[in-house]
């Protein structure tokens, strides 16, 4: 049996969630017996491949060409599939990233392989893969297997251990796809990033604000709070709706589903479309002035009183506790 | 311009999840149902594409009778036709994604848009699985699409940005919120979306590739605590959240 974990990266940069998965993928193939390598593409990427071996792989495919600097959907379904088929592997393991999620379903066609999204628990059944997956917004969850000889398993960011680094011996091995014109049917022709700003997908700590802030110009208070703990900020859908935020900081089920390791929740009431998208962070922190908001019912820590106090006291003492 | 939207019948957001008796699915009595909030966007985006540039738009779904109701939101909307894939057996994504392709094949349209998930099994598939189905191009999660000449520019969002995309028709574009604002449906649309036909085909069936082996709510969370009622506890906050979570 093979495994196969699709390491991406970003202007050669690895993302975290790649460490996720390299990590995910050795761990489930230790319990499978399976022989385990991670897989590479992009432009020059080479000079990163042994950081991936920290994580657990001896073997890193490359797949490099000066038109894989961008991502294309298009051309990387191909050159996942073909390696896949090259080296016989059953499983590929990948990120539930905005590119993994655009990526797999196509090649999951290509390989006629059943694909299981954003999972977040895997264990092994019989020498089988038992991936657990929310649905309904989290509001549920079910275990799933997949009946197809080629399994296909995307894990949602964030969850799964990447564990520390340790240096190993790792190969990176090139491999050439040869890509035509017409396998670049889609092709991403500028990347227009949010300058300095915090992605809540990515982001491990988060503060999110709501309709309790009255008004836009109140969202300062939550960005310099969401900045002395080097977080994103977030928002509800009552101050997206009313285009206080950007609806890319909404948080909820029919915003950014989030799980970071600390969610402030300030004048929020806790709707069940807002607890759906971030009722799994690890820690959750409700500052609402009304004592039976449902928000509190999630949170690990609350404080009932009025934002407008709370939150610039909350800064300085963060500072303050930084600073020693 | 030909456009086809696909479009979802789900349980709505208030949906309190109780697992039924073969612990595999949803309960769903006492479930209310609505058409997917991402396919809106979809709907919506299709709409604007036929006031362009003139043509049809045709709004799919798979799924049982029930499915109708989905389809009478989007023609209500203003869509011209609406097709019922009918089949009411629990398909996975792979199965939905076939029955869907099959029809787009015989209706050879020059756009596709779908949801970039159903807000059901959450599986955000679908989009990507029809185009390469059919061998298109396939943008998702978009929140700005423009067409020009046979090709299409989209920007769809990734972490920490956007990313603008080029890709060449006929193509699947799957939509995000912020794509547009959708209409409400005219009380003029929803009297004609009760006139129009709904066409019924009967997909082919699929052998699935995901097997659900069970379902469970997530398990409750211990209750928390409230450190106190004014700007006063913010000191016991950070140390709480220094020493006992050890999240900063
Ligand atoms: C189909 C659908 C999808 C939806 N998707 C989402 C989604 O993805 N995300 C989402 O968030 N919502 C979503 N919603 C909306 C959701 O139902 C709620 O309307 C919304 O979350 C409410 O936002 P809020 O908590 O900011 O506002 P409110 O519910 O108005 O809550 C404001 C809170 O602020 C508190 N407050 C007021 N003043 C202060 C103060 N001075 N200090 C401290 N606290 C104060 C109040 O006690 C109150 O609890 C969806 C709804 C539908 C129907
Ligand atoms: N049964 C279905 N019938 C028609 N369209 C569907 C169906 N299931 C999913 N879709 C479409 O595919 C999108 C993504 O769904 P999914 O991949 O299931 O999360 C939805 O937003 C719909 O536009």
């Amino acid at each position: 049996m093979k495994i196969l974990a699709f390491a991406e990266q970003r202007d050669s940069r690895l993302k975290k969630t790649s460490y996720e998965v390299v990590r995910t993928a050795k761990m489930i193939g230790d319990q499978l017996s399976a022989e385990c390598a991670a897989l590479l593409v992009g432009d020059g990427v080479s000079a990163i491949a042994a950081e991936l071996g920290e994580y657990g792989v001896s073997r890193v495919i490359v797949v490099e060409d000066a038109r894989l600097g961008r991502y294309s959907t298009t051309a990387y379904a191909k050159i996942v599939a073909d390696i896949m088929r090259q080296e016989n592997a059953d499983i590929l393991f990948l990120p539930a990233s905005a590119l993994g999620k655009d990526l797999s379903p196509r090649v999951s066609v290509k390989l006629e392989a059943g694909l299981a999204t954003d999972c977040v628990a895997l264990r092994v059944d019989q020498g089988d893969i038992v991936a657990t997956r929310p649905v309904y917004a989290g509001k549920g969850l079910v275990d799933v297997r997949v009946k197809s000889p080629i399994k296909i398993f995307s894990l949602r960011p964030n969850v799964f251990p990447a564990g520390s680094p340790s240096p190993q011996r790792c190969v990176a091995e090139k491999k050439n796809i040869a890509l035509a014109d017409g396998d670049f049917g889609s092709t991403v022709t500028e990347i227009k990033s949010s300058k300095g700003k915090k992605d809540v997908a990515e982001a491990d700590i988060i503060v999110s604000g709501g309709r309790g802030l009255r008004g836009p110009e109140n969202f300062a208070m939550i960005e310099e709070l969401a900045s002395a703990l080097n977080g994103a900020v977030g928002a509800s859908r009552a101050v997206v709706d009313a285009g206080w935020r950007p609806h890319s900081e909404q948080v909820g089920q029919t915003g950014k589903t989030v799980a970071p390791s600390l969610y402030i929740a300030v004048g929020i009431s806790g709707a069940v479309q807002h607890l759906a998208g971030m009722s799994s962070s690890k820690i959750i922190v409700a500052i609402n002035k009304d004592k039976d908001a449902p928000i509190f019912s999630v949170a690990d820590y609350g404080i009932v009183g009025d934002a407008f106090e709370i939150i610039p006291a909350l800064t300085k003492e963060l500072r303050t506790f930084k600073e020693q | 311009m030909k456009i086809l939207v696909f479009v979802n019948h789900v349980p709505d957001t208030e949906t309190k999840v109780k697992v039924s008796a073969d612990g595999k699915s949803l309960d769903n009595a006492g479930v209310n149902f609505m058409l997917s909030p991402y396919d809106e966007y979809a709907v919506e985006e299709g709409l604007r594409l036929k006031e362009k540039f003139s043509g049809e738009v045709v709004a799919v779904s798979l799924g049982g009778d029930a499915h109708k109701e989905a389809l009478r939101k989007a023609l209500a909307m203003g869509c011209d036709k609406g097709v019922l894939l009918k089949d009411s057996s629990v398909r996975d994504s792979f199965a939905v994604a076939r029955g869907l392709a099959d029809y787009a094949q015989g209706f050879s349209p020059d756009v596709i848009l779908c949801g970039k998930q159903s807000i059901d099994f959450d599986d955000a598939q679908i989009g990507g699985l029809v185009a390469e189905m059919l061998g298109m191009p396939s943008v998702s999660v978009v929140v700005k699409l423009e067409i020009q000449d046979g090709m299409l520019t989209a920007e769809r969002e990734i972490e920490g940005g956007h990313e603008v995309v080029r890709a060449t028709l006929p193509a699947v574009v799957t939509a995000q919120k912020g794509l547009n604002q959708p209409r409400y449906p005219s009380l003029k649309g929803i009297m004609d979306a009760k006139r129009k036909a709904i066409e019924e085909i009967v997909p082919s069936p699929v052998e699935p590739k995901i097997e659900i082996v069970g379902m469970k709510k997530p398990a409750p969370k211990a209750p928390g605590r409230i450190i106190g009622t004014d700007a006063s506890a913010v000191g016991e906050l950070v140390r709480l959240l220094h020493e006992e979570a050890k999240v900063i």
